[in-house]
């Protein structure tokens, strides 16, 4: 029933792929440097694909494997916008600290 | 011979037809065409008049009403305007618009000069309007067939009255700038008001007892009623006496009478000496079914005649205006008529109305011409002496004096119109006054009595005057430069004066034509009692004996107002000479007994006062300050002010209008503080928002 995981439990897989979402969670909600908030959103969601790709192999289905090259393909997608709105607020504030970036407090 | 009953209302709508033109195309006319006019219109009516009369004399004398419109007609009540002819209508239809007439072509030359002496010659034509106005109202008041259209009329020409003796509202009778015209013209509409009041009170008390007002019901019903319920007669001929004594200047509301000689004189001969003050006489004798079922209102009505006779004759004695002595003679000849028409013996009333309609207004007419010749006499001496700014009173006997030499015509005119007043055979006065006292002598001895002192009263007077006047040095430059007046103001004098001659001849005795004629109206009920031996002496109606004892008290009194007028001529600025022996007796009959002032004191004055203690107090105080500001404004703004804007709109409305406001604008500003701006914590928020929902998924 159980794909061959190299002998390796899901649990494993899984442990894994929780434990680089919270660090890239983290990361998100505690470094201040854009670039390094892109990279930990790159962690999550690298930490996404790995719980698809061990789901899908664990029950012999494609469909998990064909997300991953959607969400590789989106999170593509999604550096070249974040890093051009970095480029374009570095060009305008001469820093990339988010927490210089609050015009929108109401 | 019956079709000639159709053309009636042609004698009021021909004078209304009169002053339309006069109104519409006067302005472009000249005065002799208004006046023609005016005169032609009431010369009309009189000829309708006439074949009135001769159409009835071959029918038989029987009365006809001719319906010619509806009035009122409200569920019983039904009111048309019809049209009676009968003896006595038409008997004052020939005498309003016979004397009438007269009057109208002899105001053409008077007015012609009184509006030129008083400087407002537009004002001519507003005369014959009035005029005419005049004949149409007392033509509906005799024609009328019920007691409401007889009221229209009634009403009318109180109108016309008010509104002629207001002719010169602006000035005095002496032209000077003041209200006095106009003051004379609202008291005789106020005094004439009361007698309305009875009037009215009479007629509402009709219908409720007939529930009709017209001629024939309510006479045919008067002895079933009388029979049921004596009172309501009494009370309904009484409630009339009250209007009679308005409008036919009685006691106690006679005092509008001599303030009235402020018209033009045309004006007081017609209106006020001898048709619309005869209107009483007329209201009376039309009313002949009733009266003669309450002996009690007959004697009151008597009473109050003979009453009125006598004093108003003591007050003419005392006057020095022309006019006024004719005024209150007026009064006291009314006096006569009434207690006639009281006593029931509505013939020799009537036929004192027509003989004095005849010879006042030829008194009042050549009093007039007197009055005329002294403005004339006195517009001739400014140029002479400057004496310009003199207030000068034309109408003052004491002003007068030998006029007979400067205006002879008048002379004899007035002479001819005293001697029939006083009662001298054989004119008119003689015979028509000599039936009332011989009706009085028979059944009434009070009256009688009563009457005998006014008609030697009264030849005295007219002596007095006659003396003053046209006998005697001019006591002013004015009366000796007096001119005579022309001929068209003297001619329908000359027509007065042998009417005022040959008037007796209506009711002659033995031929007795009025009482025939008028008989086929009136029946009158005579309560022939026991009488005294002498006055049971008749030639047809008439006493030979009493007739010579009342002309020689008249011939008397003339002769002691020769002694003391006519022998010694007053000299200018002379006192008359009973103020002497007579002493405050001729102090009040001077000054008319103080009657108007005890009028001021005991109804003017406590009315003014009633008058002010309502306006201020009542309707100024209490209503106004207290009631109406404080009350119901002070209610007004306390429940707008405190309840309503405060309470209601402030407080209530608003406050939940405001807390919404004011709750959203608290909750944003808490709310704002969540909107920092910082990235990063909208990241936690959404990670917690996340974790929330997952841990509540898995925990469910």
């Amino acid at each position: 029933m159980i794909g061959e995981l190299g002998g390796i439990p899901l649990s494993g897989f899984l442990a894994v792929s929780a434990i680089l979402f919270t660090m890239g969670a983290l990361g998100v909600l505690i470094r201040r440097n854009a670039i390094i908030i892109f990279m930990s959103v790159e962690l999550m969601l690298n930490a996404a694909n790995l719980a698809f790709v061990a789901f899908a192999r664990s029950y012999n289905v494609l469909s998990g494997q064909l997300f991953v090259f959607f969400v590789m393909t989106v999170s593509a997608a999604e550096v070249a916008v974040g890093l051009a709105l970095i480029v374009a607020i570095f060009r305008s504030k001469h820093s990339i600290d988010v927490d210089q970036m609050s015009s929108l407090k109401g | 011979m019956e079709t000639l009953f159709s053309l009636v209302p042609l004698i009021v709508f021909l004078p209304v037809l009169g002053l339309l033109i006069n109104i519409t195309f006067g302005g472009k006319m000249s005065e002799k065409a208004i006046g023609v006019v005016a005169s032609t219109a009431s010369g009309l009516a009189f000829v309708v008049s006439v074949l009135l009369g001769v159409a009835l004399w071959s029918s038989g004398g029987a009365a006809h009403s001719l319906p010619f419109a509806d009035w009122i007609s409200i569920s019983t009540l039904s009111i048309p305007w019809t049209f009676r002819v009968d003896t006595l209508s038409v008997t004052m239809m020939l005498v309003v618009s016979g004397v009438g007439t007269l009057i109208h072509i002899y105001a053409i030359g008077y007015m012609h000069e009184d509006v030129r002496f008083k400087h407002d010659e537009g004002r001519y034509r507003r005369f014959f309007v009035f005029m005419n106005l005049f004949i149409a109202m007392m033509m509906i008041l005799v024609s009328g067939d019920s007691y409401l259209m007889l009221f229209v009329g009634w009403e009318g020409v109180g109108l016309c009255s008010f509104l002629l003796i207001g002719f010169w509202y602006e000035m005095d009778t002496l032209g000077r700038p003041s209200w006095a015209n106009s003051n004379a013209a609202k008291k005789a509409m106020i005094a004439n008001r009361i007698g309305d009041f009875g009037f009215l009170l009479a007629a509402f008390t009709m219908f409720w007892a007939f529930g009709s007002l017209q001629f024939n019901d309510v006479f045919m019903k008067a002895s079933q009623i009388a029979a049921a319920t004596p009172g309501v007669i009494l009370l309904i001929t009484l409630f009339l006496l009250i209007g009679v004594a308005g409008k036919s200047a009685q006691i106690p509301l006679y005092v509008w009478l001599p303030d009235a000689m402020a018209g033009p004189t045309p004006v007081s001969a017609l209106i006020h000496a001898a048709t619309m003050v005869t209107a009483g006489v007329y209201l009376v004798a039309r009313s002949w079914p009733l009266y003669s079922l309450v002996p009690d209102a007959q004697y009151v009505v008597a009473l109050v005649g003979a009453v009125t006779a006598l004093f108003a004759a003591t007050i003419a004695a005392g006057q020095y205006d022309i006019k006024k002595v004719l005024a209150y003679s007026t009064i006291s000849q009314l006096g006569f008529m009434v207690a006639a028409v009281g006593m029931g013996a509505y013939v020799a009333g009537m036929f004192h109305l027509i003989t004095h309609a005849f010879f006042k207004a030829l008194l009042f007419l050549s009093a007039g011409s007197v009055i005329l010749g002294m403005e004339r006499g006195h517009h001739h001496l400014p140029h002479q002496e400057g004496s310009n700014e003199e207030v000068f009173d034309p109408g003052d006997m004491r002003n007068m004096g030998g006029l007979r030499k400067q205006m002879p015509v008048t002379f004899w005119l007035y002479l001819t119109g005293a001697l029939a007043l006083a009662g001298i055979f054989p004119l008119a006065g003689f015979w028509s006054k000599d039936e009332i006292l011989l009706d009085a002598a028979k059944n009434y001895p009070v009256v009688f009595v009563l009457l005998i002192l006014a008609a030697i009263l009264t030849a005295f007077y007219m002596g007095r005057q006659i003396w003053m006047v046209f006998f005697g040095p001019p006591r002013h430059v004015a009366a000796g430069h007096a001119q005579e007046s022309p001929r068209v103001m003297t001619v329908p004098l000359m027509v007065l004066a042998a009417l005022a001659i040959l008037g007796g001849a209506l009711n002659f005795p033995g031929l007795n034509s009025l009482t025939t004629w008028l008989g086929y109206t009136i029946q009158p009920i005579v309560h022939e009692a026991e009488v005294a031996p002498w006055l049971a002496i008749s030639w047809g109606g008439f006493n030979p004996l009493l007739a010579f004892l009342v002309l020689l008290l008249a011939l008397i009194a003339i002769y002691i107002s020769w002694l003391i007028y006519g022998r010694n001529p007053l000299e200018a600025g002379q006192k008359d000479p009973l103020k002497q022996p007579l002493g405050f007796i001729f102090t009040g009959m001077e000054n008319k007994w103080f009657v108007d002032e005890f009028y001021a004191a005991i109804i003017l004055k406590p009315y003014g006062a009633i008058s002010r203690f309502l306006a201020d107090v009542i309707d100024g105080r209490f209503w106004h300050d207290w009631f109406h500001e404080k009350v119901i404004a002070g209610t007004y703004n306390f429940v707008s002010k405190t309840v309503l804007d405060l309470r209601v709109d402030q407080q209530f409305i608003d406050a939940i209008a405001n807390g919404l406001g004011n709750l959203t604008r608290g909750a944003s500003a808490r709310l704002r503080r969540l909107q920092n701006g910082f990235v990063r914590s909208y990241a936690l928020a959404v990670l917690l928002g996340v974790v929330i929902i997952l841990g509540y998924l898995l925990l469910k």
